[in-house]
């Protein structure tokens, strides 16, 4: 009896990761298409609230979330290697660049929110419009990223348990490896939300 | 090989025993079961709650329910109908039990997100039932239309949060069937081997892939305006509420044709059988099923031609809607070619199949009316629209579901019904469905708008039809279930194959053994050749 099994076929495990990703593209694809129509509406408005964001925390954000990525890439060729300690350190590497980026945000929305500039504060109330909605925007993008952030850091810290335990070794890493591509997409997504709210001029 | 225990002897994992050897299941026809009853339940309740609607608008003036009661019944109506029902109707129901077994292998690729996609199903119900009992049901309609939707007091955001976990529900599902059709067919089977079904529910899963997440994030949108007031939909405060118009419709439209295509797949499995003849158009079906779901996706803005969009924007989604006629009306030009010349055997399968050709060619053309910039003017938010769309989703897919049901149900638990009331109920539930709805065709071409629980004098003749057609279709679907119900009360009597199928479920137990198939499946070369059945025949 052939009754190709599942639980063996890395490539199948991989399609369906792949398939969720694309999903995961689609969600952020939906707010960015929003912010597509809004900058055509109100392109001033959003050069202005560009202008108010922090560039050196976004540039740091960004450096942190790309050497993160680095070292669950590295984590994984550890495993293939056979280097459980390697490995290890890396996604611990991965996992602190992730708290270091949450730790960023909560300064930077801290400093927005001291600024008076929140949903429904006066300032944006009583502010031009577009600026009301760039900062809406900029709320509603930065946060569901940062959830996905935190979500991120769950797999990766189950991933780096399950190292930990011997469940995931050289030849079944299919969970690490599924866990760097979703850590790999929120490191994307976040390169694109950059330019797009700190470097717009 | 008829002496293998069924599934329902063999539980899977096999340490559980009774209520918790389905709870904790692996297995994808108890997953596929549990869909079903859950289903059918929200399809009653709904089904209830559409025929209170028409009794409030058999008379004029208020009868049953005030203005605001009525707008929280269409509202829930919708709301179970589309999210509860029809979505997962035949993908979740019978695509979980029939997928694995037509492609040959023992599973889906996911067993346990299979189980988790359910689970999230039952979550997405309990909490639209909780905002059923807290705060007032939602009065917005099943879109969620800004700027209503965020400033009514009503509970709106658990219909919402629902919404949007059953939206996951469904995602996880598209995504686990696409992997499993790529990686689990028997080694024998070709892509032009998979049946019908199969494919269409491969086509079905793709745009469940592609459209919902939009859904959710609108979703996500809607609760953060509740919660945080942000004002992306507010025109007073720099946003546009015909944006929100535009990401609800590029799930909702595409979600259309979730619901369609694995009915005309279920449609494309029967009537082969039953004209004992090769499908007319295999590679055809195959090929307008994907079409379905390109073009599909590109029409979204039908919706919203009297919203204040650019006429360009009007004239281009104008045209592509006319495109997605293309592939639909393939189908049926397909359907009818096998039956011409068939030696065609009735039985209650193929009657409500041949009650869907009819029925959902006359919503597919009424489609063309709305479809039409021009014609749309006149009927945008009439009776007309509620009419067309309940022929394409009622006597479209909902005819389909119980087509499917009636064809699968001796393979799923092994018992034959009886005919003769079933053809009572399928009589009754069509003769129902047109006293019902052509009704709401006239009227809504004379002006009278949905979605109002009272009308001007001239409609009241209508209406009183409307509402015995109604009785009628709730009083077949009490037939047809109840037939189907009264089955458990017999023995196991049904063959292997009673209807003479040559797709692979046809070649197992019924009900089918755990593991599907007890030897690896011959896969035939061609899933649609009727040689050795009408030879069978001749035989006897």
């Amino acid at each position: 009896m052939h009754l190709s099994s599942s639980a063996t076929d890395h490539t199948g495990k991989k399609m369906g990761m792949w398939l969720f990703l694309y999903t995961e593209i689609i969600l952020f694809g939906g707010l960015f298409v929003l912010y597509a129509v809004y900058l055509t509406i109100h392109p001033q408005d959003f050069i202005d609230g560009g202008k108010q964001l922090n560039r050196i925390f976004g540039l740091a954000n960004t450096v942190i979330l790309l050497i993160s990525s680095f070292a669950v890439a590295a984590s994984i060729t550890a495993v293939q290697k056979e280097q459980k300690k390697t490995a290890l350190s890396a996604l611990g590497v991965s996992l602190l660049c992730g708290l270091i980026f949450l730790i960023n945000k909560y300064f930077e929305w801290g400093h927005k929110i001291h600024n008076d500039i929140f949903p429904n504060s006066e300032t944006l109330l009583n502010g031009p419009k577009g600026l009301n909605v760039f900062f809406g925007l900029y709320y509603v993008v930065t946060g569901l990223h940062g959830v996905h952030i935190i979500i991120g850091m769950t797999v990766l810290l189950v991933a780096m348990i399950y190292t930990a335990k011997d469940k995931i070794t050289a030849d079944r890493f299919a969970l690490l490896e599924n866990a760097g591509l979703y850590w790999h997409l929120v490191d994307l997504i976040w390169i694109f939300i950059f330019p797009l709210f700190y470097l717009i001029i | 090989m008829e002496s293998a225990a069924s599934f329902f002897e063999s539980p899977n994992p096999s340490r559980f025993k009774g209520v918790l050897s389905w709870l904790i299941t692996m297995d994808h026809k108890r997953i596929g079961l549990m869909y079903l009853f859950a289903i059918l339940f929200w399809f009653c309740l709904a089904a209830v709650l559409g025929g209170l609607i028409r009794l409030e608008l058999m008379f004029p003036g208020e009868n049953l329910m005030n203005a605001d009661v009525y707008n929280s019944a269409f509202t829930l109506h919708g709301v179970i109908m589309i999210f509860l029902f029809i979505i997962p109707a035949l993908p979740a129901s019978l695509g979980n039990f029939f997928l694995p077994i037509q492609i040959g292998t023992d599973d889906v690729f996911f067993p346990r997100f299979n189980l988790l996609s359910w689970y999230l199903y039952m979550l997405g119900g309990l909490i639209a039932i909780v905002s059923l009992f807290s705060d007032g049901f939602p009065d917005t309609g099943w879109t969620f239309y800004v700027p209503f939707s965020i400033s009514t007091q009503t509970n709106v955001s658990t219909a919402v949060l629902a919404a949007f976990i059953l939206g996951f529900s469904s995602m996880l599902t598209g995504l686990n069937f696409i992997t499993t059709i790529h990686r689990m067919r028997s080694p024998g089977m070709g892509w032009l081997q998979i049946p019908l079904f199969t494919w269409s529910l491969y086509a079905t899963s793709w745009v469940q892939i592609l459209a919902t997440p939009v859904v959710s994030i609108t979703f996500v949108l809607v609760l953060a305006e509740r919660f945080l007031n942000l004002g992306l939909f507010d025109p007073a405060r720099g946003g546009d509420p015909i944006l929100y118009q535009h990401l609800f419709w590029m799930y909702s439209h595409p979600a259309v044709y979730i619901m369609i295509l694995p009915g005309m797949g279920v449609i494309s499995e029967i009537i082969p059988v039953f004209a004992r003849k090769s499908i007319f158009g295999y590679k055809a079906i195959v090929v307008s099923s994907m079409a379905i779901a390109v073009a599909g996706s590109l029409v979204w803005a039908h919706h919203m031609y009297t919203s204040g969009m650019s006429d360009t924007a009007v004239f281009v989604f104008s045209l592509l809607t006319f495109i997605v006629a293309i592939p639909s009306a393939i189908k049926v030009f397909s359907w009818v070619a096998t039956l011409y010349k068939g030696s065609v055997e009735m039985t209650p399968p193929l009657f409500l199949s041949l009650c869907f050709i009819y029925l959902f060619s006359v919503g597919g053309l009424t489609g063309l009316v709305l479809g039409a910039a021009g014609t749309d003017v006149h009927l945008h938010d009439t009776h007309f629209v509620v009419a067309h769309f309940h022929f394409t989703m009622f006597g479209g897919t909902g005819f389909a579901f119980f087509a499917a049901l009636h064809y699968w149900w001796p393979k799923m638990f092994g018992r034959m019904y009886n005919f003769k009331r079933a053809y009572i109920g399928s009589i009754l539930l069509t003769g129902g469905f047109f006293f019902h709805y052509v009704p709401m065709f006239i009227m809504g071409m004379q002006g009278m708008p949905r979605r109002y629980y009272d009308y001007l004098p001239q409609y009241s003749q209508g209406n009183f039809w409307a509402g015995w057609g109604a009785l009628l279709m709730i009083i077949g679907i009490g037939v047809l279930l109840a037939n189907l119900a009264q089955s458990f009360k017999q023995e196991r009597n049904a063959e292997a194959n009673p209807w003479g199928g040559v797709t692979l479920e046809w070649t197992v137990p019924s009900p089918p053994p755990l593991h599907n198939f007890t030897s690896d499946p011959a896969v035939p070369d061609y899933p649609y050749d009727f040689s050795g059945v009408v030879g069978a025949e001749h035989n006897h």
